[in-house]
């Protein structure tokens, strides 16, 4: 149990770190995914007034990395969210996801070649979610798929671009605690397996691999485990990195409803 | 002995747990499984019950003889703060229950525990009327329905509680919001608009489960050129009181209750509430058709087939948006297919379903705002003068809370206001546009200073229905009861009196068990033969909603809903 618990906080911090982005991290800090996602975004909405360079708006060098109004990354993500009205920046509604990806582009802005940058196609990706990945035999996208494993629905609003690539070549290391998958025996030993949604002392409430919901009473049971290894299976060989950053872009269009 | 009984015991939980996992298929809910919900009893599949909105059960586990043995299995206690009216639906031993202002959760039946919760956020800007309550769900295939106070229908993945589509049904801003469960029928969801306070003009649509995607539309109010339109009068030339010659744009007639279903005849019955404004009736002159009335629609195209005008010309806020029980009864020595219905405006009604046709009319409650009908089954309205007290009062004879019809007993089960009066004012109003559109005085408990004293005898003071503290109410004000009807004569078989009045829907049981509360916050067993009371509990908080029954591993519950807590009762 000491052990899950440690594995859990280990993980936890993983997941933390990489959706909440640090105060001002240094340029290493950012993950290669989400500066690539931001810089598409940056190109999409920033690109028109603060141009290529980011010297496009006077009196302001983004690629400083110094700004007059936001010394932190969350200070950072204020200012995009809440722009200046009198200044002419208008307010984005970034969701989180895209606000990391541009606060990660914007810190590493001086020195990240977007002709290096290796964006995915989402159509692509699109692809091979449905077919070589076979990720919906498992997941489930806008109400189609399996429940076997977390629905994918809105992931592109709630994991971030790194986050999700890390997901896809090492699932545990991404895994939220809620979804560790669980073993269960019952007296007479029948194997039910699945992902945990609640539980207290007495009692588990499970959605098992056919997503049943299911509440059982652990003193009942013969054995309860909860795993902190994922089921799902690497694709770091089995997809290349172009396929997997087509997979990441057509996961971050996943905005949900 | 106690070792071998641990053991018996234990054995009897492993078989429990094994015949739960067994059963607890999970399917999905189609059309043809909400048709048959006789044939799973221990399931509450719908709103009321079943397409009739009967709220009978032929579970018989509970029964006259072993109810006071009834114990606390396990209760939730809602996070939030308001009146509470929910109607859980239990599907294969999962509970899914709305609470305020429009979560969702699904609970194991058993023992209560949360599997998962969606929150819907509402618009920031909504408006709405009289409580953000939320009345609860409707299940089809998969997927769960929820209409929201910003007037907007969700669906929901049944197992994950996530969301599946959300189409925005009209502008909440404006005052449109939806409180009532949805009706789930064929390949469609129906629901209706409430916001007859804001001087909406109501409408009931139907939504393709799949998709999300609009079917139809039926307006409670007929625009000009649609049959019933002529009911909105055009306004004098010269009057002296203003007259609105939009009336019919903003004229109310909400829908926020849930209807019913006859598969038979492909019809769907929904009750609409009042005219707007509520109280000021001379700036809309006419009947101010589909009001307080019934519309029966044709289930597949929307359109109207026939309606029944319980209160023309409403003045006293006399909603219909009491569930329609339909019950195949006797009538005169020939089998009916009828529609049975105490309404908010103090009386009994018997219709015949397939045609809308006035069969009964009978007074359940003292009322003084009509004397008789005419041959067509139209009230004759007697107003009363300025500063008179009007019966029933604003909350009416009964209200939104659910009757029960039992095929045993033949006998319509009402909870009513009985002896409870008003007197109503009018102020003229213009309408805005999510501004409310009372144009009254709402709540005249005492005279009002300078007009005809004569109130109600031995009220000089009735109490605010918001009062403070619970349970100060008085019988010169009116009481509560539950009332037996039969409804071939329309007289009650018998009454259940209680002191404070009732907000609690009722429902009974193939061991003839009435189950029902009210605000004095008792959960009490009536028999539904006698209305002997045969067991009572109290729940320490005012019920208002409707109770249901339901059996997981063949061991009934019974659940109700008291402050903010749900409570589950079994038999040892």
């Amino acid at each position: 149990m000491v052990r899950w618990l440690m594995a859990g906080i280990v993980l936890s911090g993983a997941v933390v770190t990489a959706q909440n982005p640090t105060l001002q991290g240094h340029p290493d800090d950012y993950v290669r995914a989400d500066i690539e996602y931001g810089a598409r975004l940056y190109a999409e909405h920033c690109f028109g007034c603060h141009g290529a360079t980011g010297d496009g708006v006077a009196g302001v060098e983004l690629r400083s990395g110094k700004f007059r109004n936001a010394v932190t990354d969350p200070q950072l993500r204020t200012v995009i969210t809440n722009g200046f009205p009198t200044t002419g920046m208008p307010a984005f509604a970034f969701d989180p996801v895209e606000l990391t990806g541009l606060v990660s582009y914007l810190r590493n802005m001086n020195t990240f070649d977007p002709g290096s940058s290796k964006a995915g196609n989402a159509t692509r990706g699109h692809g091979i979610v449905d077919g070589k990945g076979a990720c919906l035999s498992c997941h489930r996208i806008n109400n189609v798929g399996s429940r076997k494993a977390p629905d994918l629905t809105d992931i592109g609003a709630v994991r971030s671009a790194g986050s999700l690539e890390r997901s896809l070549r090492d699932p545990s290391s991404q895994m939220m605690p809620i979804n560790r998958p669980v073993r269960i025996v019952t007296r007479d030993g029948k194997v039910i397996t699945g992902r945990r949604l609640n539980e207290d002392t007495y009692t588990v409430q499970i959605a098992d691999e056919d997503g049943r919901l299911l509440s059982l009473v652990k003193s009942e049971l013969r054995e309860f485990t909860v795993s902190p290894r994922s089921t799902m299976p690497s694709y770091e060989k089995e997809l290349t990195s172009e396929e997997i950053a087509d997979v990441v872009s057509y996961l971050l269009s996943l905005k949900g409803r | 002995m106690t070792m071998r009984r641990s053991i018996c015991a234990t054995a009897l939980l492993v078989l429990a747990a094994l015949v739960s996992l067994r059963i607890s298929a999970q399917a999905p809910v189609p059309h043809e499984r909400l048709l048959n919900s006789a044939k799973e009893p221990q399931n509450w599949l719908m709103y009321g019950g079943d397409y009739f909105s009967s709220r009978y059960s032929v579970l018989s586990q509970i029964t006259p003889a072993n109810v006071k043995s009834l114990n606390l299995a396990w209760a939730y206690q809602a996070p939030v703060s308001g009146s509470w009216q929910p109607t859980p639906l239990v599907v294969d031993g999962i509970m899914y229950l709305t609470q305020r202002p429009n979560d969702v959760i699904a609970l194991d039946a058993v023992t209560g525990r949360v599997f998962w919760i969606y929150r819907h956020q509402n618009a920031a800007d909504l408006v709405v009327c009289c409580g953000s309550n939320n009345r609860g769900l409707a299940i089809l295939g998969d997927m769960l329905f929820m209409g929201t106070l910003d007037a907007h229908l969700i669906a929901l993945d049944v197992k994950s509680g996530r969301l599946v589509w959300k189409t925005k049904v009209a502008e909440s801003k404006e005052g449109y919001s939806i409180t009532v469960a949805p009706l789930a029928l064929k390949d469609r969801v129906i629901i209706g608009m409430g916001g007859g306070e804001y001087g909406i003009r109501g409408f009931i649509s139907a939504y393709e489960a799949r998709s999300g995607k609009e079917m139809w539309r039926s307006y409670t109010i007929p625009a000009p050129g649609e049959p019933g339109h002529e009911t909105w009068e055009t306004c004098p030339p010269a009057s002296e009181t203003y007259c609105d010659p939009d009336a019919w744009k903003h004229g109310g007639a909400s829908v926020w209750v849930t209807g019913s279903y006859d598969p038979q005849l492909n019809l769907t019955y929904w009750g609409t509430g009042n005219a707007g404004p509520d109280y000021n009736a001379s700036q809309r002159p006419g009947d101010n058709l589909y009001t307080a009335s019934v519309v029966a629609l044709d289930a597949d195209t929307g359109k109207i087939r026939w309606h029944y005008q319980f209160t023309p010309h409403d003045r006293y806020d006399y909603d219909s948006v009491q569930v329609p029980v339909l019950a195949d009864i006797t009538w005169q020595g020939a089998p009916m297919k009828a529609m049975l219905w105490a309404n908010r405006n103090g009386n009994f009604y018997v219709l015949d379903r397939a045609t809308g046709k006035f069969l009964l009319g009978k007074p359940f409650v003292k009322l003084n705002w009509m004397s008789g009908f005419d041959e067509n089954g139209r009230p004759i309205q007697t107003p009363q003068p300025p500063g008179m007290p009007t019966y029933p009062a604003v909350q009416g004879g009964s209200n939104w809370y659910s009757p029960s019809f039992s095929p045993r007993t033949k006998l319509m089960y009402v909870s009513t206001w009985e002896g409870n009066a008003q007197m109503f004012g009018s102020i003229p109003i213009f309408y805005e546009p999510g501004r409310g559109f009372g144009g009254g005085v709402n709540s005249p408990f005492v005279p009002t200073p300078g007009a005809p004293t004569r109130g109600i005898p031995g009220a000089p003071s009735i109490p605010n229905l918001r009062r403070g503290p619970i349970n100060n109410w008085t019988d010169a004000a009116g009481n509560g009861a539950v009332q037996a009807i039969d409804p071939t004569t329309g007289e009650a078989k018998w009454k259940f009196r209680m002191t404070d009045v009732t907000d609690t829907g009722i429902f009974t049981t193939a061991t003839d068990l009435l189950i029902t509360g009210g605000r004095e916050g008792y959960l009490q067993a009536l028999d539904a033969r006698t209305g002997t009371l045969l067991w009572k509990t109290n729940l320490g908080a005012q019920m208002l909603n409707n109770p249901i029954t339901y059996a997981v591993n063949g061991k009934q519950y019974v659940a109700a809903a008291a402050g903010l807590s749900l409570f589950v009762f079994a038999l040892p």
